[in-house]
């Protein structure tokens, strides 16, 4: 049995006992989270707008993106046009041009946003549709990630994710290119 | 072939050479910018590297309970004593569901247990999705770095190959139209696939999840569009709480980019409603290394990267001169491990300058690593004649003040009066790029006796 071999052959070679560090409270040092979230996340290629109501995004949507056909939501108080309680193969997904998914915690000092399986009922949805935008309360930020996986629970869903922009490559001479595999762009929306 | 002798084809190409190096010293650059930001980052690099400690002290009581925790989550683990095992195991996942189309984002793994040959020869098809490794995919290669696995190709030679395979126009040569082509490739074939295999960053103890970072969101394509998904780690890449990602998340993308955090941090628990999770826990060789204790440190690795990026001899000779999977300074401590009479070159492969150590994030003591296998190599009988017999000479040169004084009077000597044809003669590593210095008449010592006859 390889799991026998495996852990006997570590229980003979491991060190002496060492202690598992305390993680200290590491503050972030800028008090305006906001500030520091939007700058982060225009350096990761993602936009930040403030609204102050859902007509202002069904506005923002039409402008931004007046080709979209399939816009799917989550987001509860704006409603898209695909049923996605009714995809049962979530390739079909990839029809999807615009979603708009609620964060659940923003993290000022990477701009990343918390987004777990609950939140897009597809578990592809973030990543697959063409254009993302996540909703957000700016007083569901943090100012770094340790504060962050305090107020998570990464095993409460079965799948999470931070999300810091759109997808991205480097690996063609170290070239920064915007959307490769997943969303093209991503817009978080903060509305208070 | 020796490292020496591939890095010498390497720099034949000189503008190549100065681009590899400015490119991938750039990387390094990046990653002092985005540590400075950080007020805690010597803090936190100590942190990493004092939980590391505490998960190779109890390495098989942590992946005790990440099984425990996974198989409640409803993820099978699967444990692999060898890469023929873990070979075996993957295809019998495959096998058993009767899945013959593989979607595989980075893992340097599977790349270790030479994984994609494996299922090939039986039947599967893998398709490498993180777009550097597609590129070299296609070309047949093997990664020369380990985060930017195509970093030692030009943007033309891309252009040639995806015109050739992908049926992009001739000639094209700009990231964006390129990147773009793979993009479509890719897509579709994520959708045809049957499968969808990973690497895994950190696994999480106490939760049982597994945690993998992309920029481009391909693990996350991978795994989501295909029932099974299949995770393949090495035993090392426990930690013991969620907690802890808070340190090592940190820490990951900004010492590998500069970045302060991956694009996607994916944390996957359970499997997706009609789906099903498998983990493939590999050893390999690393319990074996944990009982090493002058080398264990090296199984702290989170695979980032900035040891390659700050070394002058990768940056100079590139990856693939290295012959492993895991090139640079960390594959020169691992691989002796592993096999030492066939990797007795890597330990040289450079010049002790301990930049790896200061930036590596989990505080691995690289460069002294690299010294002591030296060491071993040489009393194992490893070394070529020639440092064999150079050594053995410098060390009875500089053990007597009497033979060092005749010495330094013959080499002065002779680099005045010999011709240069003779001085840049073919053992004389050191003068095929550089020139010697003037010798000057006397040594040091003469000349303060001479001039402070008193003392």
């Amino acid at each position: 049995m390889s799991k026998e071999k495996i852990l006997s052959r570590i229980q003979a070679n491991k060190p002496a006992a060492r202690a598992l560090p305390d993680i200290p409270a590491f503050e972030f040092a800028t008090s305006d989270l906001h500030a520091a979230f939007t700058s982060l996340a225009e350096a990761n290629a993602s936009r930040c707008l403030s609204l102050t109501s859902t007509d202002e995004m069904a506005n923002f949507i039409s402008v931004q993106f007046p080709e979209a056909k399939q816009i799917a939501s989550t987001y509860s108080s704006y409603k898209g046009n695909v049923d996605l309680q009714a995809v049962t193969d979530p390739s079909e997904l990839k029809q999807v041009d615009v979603a708009v998914i609620p964060g659940q915690v923003g993290v000022a000092e990477n701009a990343a946003i918390w987004v777990t399986e609950e939140d897009c009922v597809h578990r592809a949805l973030p990543v697959i549709c063409q254009h993302l935008i996540l909703v957000l309360s700016k007083k569901q930020l943090v100012g770094n990630l340790h504060e962050a996986y305090q107020k998570i629970q990464i095993d409460q869903s079965g799948y999470g994710v931070f999300i810091a922009g759109p997808s991205k490559t480097a690996d063609i001479e170290q070239s920064l290119v915007i959307g490769a595999q997943g969303a093209r762009s991503l817009t978080i929306v903060f509305i208070d | 072939m020796q490292h020496a002798d591939k890095a010498a084809t390497f720099i034949q190409n000189e503008s190549k050479t100065d681009w590899h190096n400015a490119s991938i010293w750039r990387a390094r650059e990046k990653r002092d910018v985005a540590a400075h930001g950080i007020p805690e980052w010597e803090h936190l690099r100590e942190l990493a590297s004092q939980i590391k400690d505490n998960v190779l002290s109890n390495l098989d009581h942590y992946l005790v309970q990440f099984e425990e925790a996974a198989t409640r989550n409803g993820v099978q683990v699967h444990w692999a004593a060898t890469a023929e095992d873990h070979n075996r195991i993957v295809l019998g996942i495959l096998q058993k569901n009767k899945l013959s189309k593989v979607v595989k984002s980075k893992s340097m793994l599977t790349e270790e247990c030479h994984l994609n040959p494996f299922l090939e020869a039986n039947g599967v098809e893998v398709i490498d999705t993180d777009l550097g490794e597609r590129i070299i995919q296609l070309r047949d290669e093997r990664p020369s770095h380990i985060v930017a696995p195509a970093i030692h190709l030009k943007k033309e030679e891309i252009g040639e190959l995806f015109h050739e395979k992908l049926g992009t126009e001739k000639g094209a040569t700009d990231p964006n139209y390129l990147t773009e082509a793979a993009r479509q490739h890719l897509r579709s074939a994520f959708m045809e696939s049957h499968a969808g295999l990973t690497g895994v960053n950190f696994a999480v103890a106490e939760t049982g999840g597994v945690v993998i970072v992309t920029n481009e969101g391909n693990s996350d394509m991978g795994v989501h569009l295909n029932k099974v998904q299949i995770h393949c780690m090495g035993i090392e890449k426990i930690i013991p709480r969620a907690q802890d990602l808070g340190i090592f998340v940190r820490l990951l993308a900004r010492s590998a980019i500069g970045q302060a955090i991956s694009i996607f941090t994916s944390h996957y628990h359970r499997p997706k409603a009609g789906g099903a999770m498998h983990y493939v826990i590999v050893d390999n060789g690393r319990s074996e290394h944990l009982g090493r204790e002058d080398f264990r440190n090296g199984l702290k690795c989170i695979r980032c990267g900035a040891c390659m990026n700050t070394c002058p001899v990768y940056r100079r000779s590139g990856g693939h001169s290295y012959g492993y999977t895991i090139p640079g300074p960390i594959g020169s401590i691992l691989t002796p491990g592993k096999d030492l009479k066939q990797h007795s070159d890597l330990p040289f492969a450079s010049t002790l300058c301990g930049s790896c150590s200061d930036v590596c994030p989990v505080k691995i003591d690289i460069h002294e690593q690299l010294y002591k296998w030296r060491q071993i190599i040489a009393e194992e009988g490893h070394l070529n004649r020639f440092k064999r017999w150079s050594m053995r000479l410098a060390g009875k040169i500089l053990s007597s003040p009497k033979a060092y004084r005749r010495f330094g009077r013959l080499a002065r000597w002779a680099l005045r009066v010999m011709p240069s044809s003779m001085v840049y003669n073919r053992w004389n590593d050191w003068g095929k790029e550089r020139e010697l210095p003037t010798a000057p008449k006397q040594s040091f010592k003469e000349w303060y006796q001479e001039n402070h006859p008193a003392s």
